[in-house]
């Protein structure tokens, strides 16, 4: 058990930069999930920590070592493939003491400690097995007892869950949770899936064409994305941007939400930003997020935050819990959730509370946060 | 419905029956075909000299006899020696297996470094290393008659060993790159990670699931070296031939009369080890040189 600090890590191949000065450190026991699209660099970065590649300039220190230039098998890491990598001429005893054999520790021990990670994860009865004669879900719970019988100071997961039917993924998924928080390890956990990284991460490094794109808390993420990126991102269905032009209007600017049928209502900028005078005459991107837009009720009337807009609904996708409801805002799709009861037709026109509490600006060329 | 597709099943199977026996039909006048030039050596060899002399080529023994096999095997007249071909059956044995092995053992070794353990310029190396494949032999029967010279290895058994081996290791490196390319790197990885190192992860990781192309290596470097004429008449002489010289030799020999039913006993001596390889591994043969071929 370990933190693990990177700092200014940077990976070329060739001329392509892949990574582009990344730091990020965590504490000891920590869950780091570092989620992107393909392709952003997230894997790359796991193999650098894992020493299965070589860095081109920066550090990787786990705990208080400089491991940066040490030997993956000197690192005290511990890895879950997304192939998962079984050793197919060994069966699952085999599998997960092999680590243990290489690294000469005596018989007796060995056995304990395979009977413990096989307890651990329920795969005594597949101990004598080989992967070929293995369900995709058992596979996966060789390779993590793989990982667990070395005891390792951090584990690294590359997308372990991508290869699993959508049920057994999210079964798999609270499991790998509910081993975190029993064996306190350090865990680095690579995936595209943002729902994995939400629900499981302590800390998530979101990554984008080999940059960080921000590094923090899942609710912060959630709540404070830095870029339009993070925003779109992180949360399903995704973030609304809409953008506008700022206006003046009863003395104060206002950034102005148009629902193409007459109706119009304007949100005061200095809601939604720090210096709303640097932004007149300026297009900004509004960020809001569809359970930020609900149907209005006399609740949200006295409600200060709360702005009303009656627009006509094009299309409703009811999910089950939620219907979502999407208009046309500024001449700009919006995704709205709600409650199932008070969504209407397509076609029919309804009157929506727009949330402007937790809503953000970001600035269209930078498509950075407008603070 | 249960009558109407029984019926159609029928109409289908009386069509299949039809194309099937057509098939087998073919298909056993072609091996017959084949087969003849083989048959022939082994009624010529079982027969007598007079049988030959009166009967004609495709006719049975008239009575079976082993005496020009034990004639071929140990007393019939190689040049002015009459020993038969048996010790240059052994030269043979002691040329194909060390260098069967130790070509295929390299060549698993090349494979996996060309394969798992890619260093700068390995794909130079690799396909410098596969032009051995296209090399006319004869070009470098010269030059590497003066390196065995060099070495003190000519006229030698070890020295055809030596010759085996180099311009095996192009073929044998080809099948296990080819083989080994297709087994995951996240699984050198994962043994990485456990602690292997370069040579435990080799043993006990990729050679446990190499059986398959270590069968097909070895039938096509049996066949190879066993079947060599050009390299056994070139580098080695007397004493030290390989059996393929040796026939030739046997064949050609021009004392007395032509002993046919000893020039085939003898053949097909020389011809039965790779024979025995291939019925023996035969169907790994065909397996292992289309895996990885197709993904699973």
């Amino acid at each position: 058990m370990a933190s693990l600090t990177i700092e200014n890590v940077k990976k070329q191949f060739g001329t392509v930069e892949v990574l582009k000065d990344i730091s990020i450190d965590i504490a000891h026991g920590e869950f780091l999930v570092l989620v992107g699209p393909s392709g952003c660099g997230k894997s790359t970065l796991l193999n650098l920590i894992a020493g299965l590649e070589t860095i081109s300039s920066g550090t990787i220190k786990i705990g208080d070592r400089d491991v940066t230039s040490i030997a993956p098998k000197d690192r005290d890491i511990a890895m879950v493939f997304q192939s998962y990598a079984l050793y197919p001429n060994m069966n699952v005893r085999k599998n997960i003491s092999f680590g243990l054999e290489t690294r000469k520790i005596p018989k007796p021990q060995i056995e304990q400690q395979v009977t413990k990670v096989a307890a651990m994860l329920q795969i005594e009865s597949l101990l004598d097995r080989k992967p070929a004669q293995l369900s995709g879900g058992q596979r996966q719970r060789v390779a993590m007892g793989r990982a667990l019988a070395r005891d390792p100071s951090i584990f690294l997961f590359d997308e372990p869950l991508s290869n699993l039917d959508a049920k057994l993924r999210v079964e798999m998924r609270a499991e790998i949770k509910m081993l975190h928080q029993k064996v306190g390890t350090t865990i680095v956990y690579v995936t595209h899936d943002q729902i994995e990284a939400m629900t499981l991460a302590d800390r998530i490094a979101i990554m984008k064409d080999g940059v960080l794109e921000q590094f923090g808390m899942p609710r912060e993420i959630y709540n404070n994305p830095a870029s339009m990126f993070v925003a779109g991102f992180i949360g399903s269905p995704s973030m609304n941007f809409i953008s506008g032009e700022i206006i003046e209007h009863d003395g104060e600017l206002q950034f102005p939400l148009d629902a193409q049928n007459g109706e119009r209502c304007h949100m005061p900028l200095k809601d939604l930003c720090v210096n709303p005078h640097t932004l007149a005459k300026r297009t900004v991107v509004l960020g809001i997020r569809p359970e930020q837009i609900s149907a209005f009720s006399s609740t949200d009337q006295g409600n200060s935050s709360v702005y009303k807009l009656t627009c006509p609904v094009q299309i409703t996708e009811p999910t089950g819990p939620d219907t979502l409801v999407f208009v046309q805002i500024n001449n700009q799709k919006t995704t709205c959730r709600i409650h199932p009861d008070k969504a209407v037709l397509p076609g029919e026109s309804m009157a929506l509370g727009f949330d402007l509490s937790k809503a953000i600006l970001f600035d269209p060329k930078t498509e950075k946060r407008i603070h | 419905m249960g009558n109407y597709s029984l019926s159609q099943g029928n109409h289908k199977s009386v069509a299949m029956i039809f194309f099937r026996t057509a098939i087998y039909v073919i298909l056993i006048i072609t091996a017959i075909y084949f087969l003849i030039p083989l048959l022939i050596m082994i009624f010529t060899s079982l027969k007598s000299m007079d049988d030959i002399r009166t009967g004609n080529l495709i006719s049975l023994p008239r009575e079976i006899s082993f005496d020009a096999w034990k004639s071929a095997w140990d007393s019939s007249c190689i040049g002015v020696t009459c020993e038969g071909i048996k010790g240059y059956f052994w030269n043979s044995m002691k040329i194909t297996v060390p260098a069967v092995l130790i070509s295929t053992f390299i060549g698993a070794a090349n494979g996996y470094v060309f394969s798992k353990w890619k260093f700068r310029g390995s794909e130079v190396l690799f396909s410098i290393l596969l032009l051995g494949c296209f090399i006319p032999f004869q070009i470098i029967l010269l030059p590497m008659a003066k390196m065995l010279g060099t070495i003190g290895l000519a006229q030698t058994i070890q020295g055809l060993i030596l010759v085996h081996i180099i311009y095996g290791l192009a073929f044998t490196t080809l099948f296990f790159r080819n083989f080994y390319v297709t087994i995951p790197q996240d699984l050198v990885n994962a043994a990485k990670i456990d602690g292997a190192g370069f040579f435990r992860i080799f043993f006990k990781i990729m050679l446990p699931v190499s059986i398959p192309i270590f069968v097909v290596c070895i039938i096509w470097q049996t066949t190879q070296i066993w079947n060599d004429f050009l390299f056994g008449v070139v580098f080695s002489s007397g004493e030290t031939q390989p059996v393929t010289v040796a026939l030739n030799n046997l064949v050609n020999t021009s004392t007395g009369v032509k002993k046919y039913n000893v020039d085939m006993a003898a053949a097909i001596i020389a011809a039965l080890p790779t024979l025995a390889v291939y019925i023996i591994a035969g169907k790994y043969f065909l397996r292992g040189l289309t895996a990885g071929s197709v993904k699973g």
